[in-house]
């Protein structure tokens, strides 16, 4: 291979500038290979060596990877509309109609998020279901599954919390309707149970603490972007860098049935 | 051995005590801050309009009338039956989406998830677990109508029977 290398590739990756961004070459070792992954920081979550199996659509219906593509998907375009994006009560709504109607490239922005959103969710169930019926939440993995609820829990809040961000009456009233769930939490909602024992009240109980306010208005658009921009990304972001690095600190991918 | 029979006296070692405050000391100020952190997210002061509103004169209302007049503005009904006036919060008990009133079918329709609620704003139909609330309604000094959004009555608790729920005409 090192001869058939043109000169100018060469003189590149002979050079110490690549050299000290990449420290290893391609040879086709298993210890080679090995050092690849181990060496770079992104992809030393991934196991140095995969099954066989591991690699087989029809056993892993690859979900739990196209779920963390699409969440890729979420991150870029979601960070490319924050450009345009005022959540404010005067500004939202009216900002979301420049991105679908002026803004260059305004559409296939907001409905890449949209579609890879709503995706996510179907795919992060159907991922669950893949680990579920090859169970694969068993000994030692029991801990990866109870990670994993919490990320499908966070997909869930990101899905719900981006859900008004559009700020239309279908946002408004669909809001309206989830944080009025949010009265019956155990323990945490004025309507819930034990939550008027604990000293909730319809001002101080998970639905206000969404809110920010006594109505959907103004401030729980502010409260619902933070979350979905900041707050849940982050958190489901370092869950996700926990579940894979489990992945392969509790042997790899399962084993067929 | 002079020197076991010594730790043996105490209960903590000089480095257990050190160490357990120092634990102590973090989980202190991490547990502080979580709680400001918690208290930081309800606010003293909302920003939101008034609870009280001027509805008109009595005489503005004919006997049998369900106004939609403060729907939009108040979210509030105004309803005029025989005997008087009582002000229902255009709020479904359900999960808080805003009804409409059906004149031809007499009656309160929530758009969301149907439940529907009498004149009188008792729930018949539907997922709504409870009738419709109603405000207090008052006379304010200049004669006009006086409600009172943040005073509820609420039927299950057997409130619609007080005066402040009712205004006799």
């Amino acid at each position: 291979m090192a001869e058939k290398k043109s000169s100018v590739g060469k003189v590149l990756t002979e050079s110490q500038l690549w050299k000290s961004v990449f420290r290893h070459d391609y040879k086709d070792t298993p210890r080679n290979r090995a050092l690849q992954i181990l060496s770079n920081v992104f992809l030393h979550l991934h196991p140095a060596k995969v099954r066989r199996h591991g690699c087989r659509v029809r056993f892993t219906w690859c979900m739990g990877g196209i779920s963390f593509l699409l969440f890729l998907v979420t991150v870029v375009t979601g960070v490319v509309l924050m450009y345009y994006y005022r959540p404010t009560g005067e500004y939202a709504y009216a900002d979301m109609k420049y991105l679908m109607f002026d803004v260059p490239f305004g559409p296939l922005m907001r409905n890449m998020h949209r579609w890879a959103a709503h995706a996510m969710v179907i795919t992060v169930w159907l991922h669950m279901l893949r680990v579920f019926l090859s169970g694969s939440y068993k000994p030692p993995r029991e801990f990866n599954w109870v990670i994993g609820v919490v990320l499908l829990v966070s997909t869930m809040m990101l899905s719900f919390t981006g859900y008004l961000l559009p700020w239309d009456q279908l946002s408004m009233w669909a809001v309206t309707v989830g944080t009025n769930m949010a009265r019956a939490t155990p323990l945490l909602g004025h309507e819930g149970p034990f939550g008027p024992e604990l000293g909730m009240t319809p001002r101080y109980d998970a639905r206000a603490f969404l809110l920010g306010a006594s109505l959907v208005g103004p401030p729980a658009l502010l409260r619902f972007y933070v979350l979905h921009c900041i707050a849940i990304p982050l958190f489901a972001a370092i869950l996700m860098g926990v579940h894979f690095w489990r992945v392969r600190k509790d042997g790899g991918i399962s084993g067929p049935l | 051995m002079a020197a076991e029979q010594q730790a043996e006296q105490h209960i903590w070692t000089r480095r257990d005590f050190f160490s357990l405050s120092g634990w102590m000391g973090i989980f202190a100020v991490l547990g502080t801050w979580t709680l400001s952190m918690v208290r930081f997210m309800f606010p003293r002061v909302l920003f939101e309009p008034s609870p009280l509103f001027k509805a008109g004169f009595p005489e503005d209302y004919s006997v049998g009338e369900v106004s939609e007049k403060f729907k939009a503005s108040q979210r509030v009904w105004i309803v005029r039956d025989e005997e008087g006036i009582y002000a229902l919060l255009a709020v479904c008990t359900h999960l808080g989406c805003t009804p409409r009133w059906l004149a031809a079918e007499n009656k309160f329709k929530c758009p969301c998830h149907g439940s529907g609620f009498t004149r009188e704003g008792v729930n018949f139909e539907g997922p709504a677990p409870r009738p419709l609330e109603r405000l207090k309604i008052s006379r304010a000094e200049d004669g006009q109508i006086l409600i009172d959004k943040s005073r509820k009555f609420l039927w299950e608790k057997g409130e619609w029977s007080k005066p402040e729920a009712f205004l006799k005409v």
